[in-house]
């Protein structure tokens, strides 16, 4: 048992622990709260992995900015402690069944499909991370610039989506 | 060193967690993040992937990824102001008439 893995597995428990936090906990504004550091926890995978860019981008984009347009909603809305509805009969129970039978085969899946047991590389094992960084970017703008191009009108299109969204009730409203 | 597989479960384990949210909670708000954490458990194992094989690919997808739910968040969540203002609730249960 080495020191990675034990460093794994406890993330690996908080993160897990996380999510269900945030599946169970009644008051809304304390799910958005775990989820938070659930993300957190995956932006450690993310450096165990050797993926610095994407652990930052993980930090700056969902827990940074799209946690905290959820808690803006939550707090706006004074959604924070809705009462639970008439669930359908026995819904839980046909949700876990469901879900039991997704994990096993999503891992069976992955586990039989995949590549031949592979091992992560440590980063200190892996190439300088300026090199490696560089070399992301060289990927991103060569081989995939029209994707990244279309991500920016995707954004644009999204962003004035969100304000028709809000300006029509406003219209109705004046009239 | 860090087998792929445990990495794998893990991802699953989220991803389940995320599928038993949407299934199980009725608040939409609730139901948002259930997706988001799905969205992240798929991109664990992108990463993980990336990383074995030692290509960039899977880290850039991830980005992309990441892009893409910040798109779907905002206007996710525009929906959902609208919804709670002209029904005073965000309960996905109450959400059946189409119009109104």
């Amino acid at each position: 048992m080495t020191l990675d893995l034990i460093f794994f597995l406890i993330l690996a428990l908080i993160s897990v622990s996380t999510a269900l936090g945030m599946l169970l906990s009644r008051n809304a504004v304390y799910s958005a709260l775990f989820l938070v550091l659930n993300f957190i926890t995956v932006a450690i995978f993310y450096l165990l992995l050797g993926a610095p860019f994407i652990a930052m981008a993980q930090i700056t984009v969902y827990a940074g900015a799209i946690m905290v347009l959820f808690l803006f909603v939550i707090m706006l809305l004074g959604a924070e402690a809705l009462p639970q509805s008439q669930v359908l009969p026995r819904q839980t129970f046909f949700a876990g069944a469901l879900a039991v039978a997704l994990a096993i085969e999503a891992t069976l899946i992955f586990l039989t499909r995949a590549r031949p047991a592979g091992q992560v590389t440590s980063p200190d094992e892996t190439v300088n991370t300026v090199t490696s960084l560089r070399e992301l970017g060289m990927t991103l703008f060569n081989q995939y610039l029209l994707p990244f191009e279309v991500t920016s009108i995707l954004l644009l299109v999204a962003m004035i989506g969100a304000i028709v969204l809000i300006r029509k009730e406003k219209r109705v409203h004046s009239q | 060193m860090i087998p792929i597989n445990y990495y794998i479960m893990l991802s699953a384990i989220l991803f389940t967690i995320g599928a038993v949210g949407v299934l199980i909670r009725r608040n939409a708000l609730i139901i948002f993040m259930s997706v988001e954490l799905m969205l992240n458990a798929a991109n664990l194992a992108f990463v993980a992937f990336s990383s074995v094989i030692k290509s960039f690919s899977g880290q850039i997808f991830v980005f992309f990824v990441i892009a893409v739910a910040a798109a779907e968040v905002a206007v996710g969540l525009a929906l959902i102001v609208e919804i709670f203002k002209s029904k005073r609730s965000i309960d996905v249960d109450q959400m059946s008439s189409l119009k109104g």
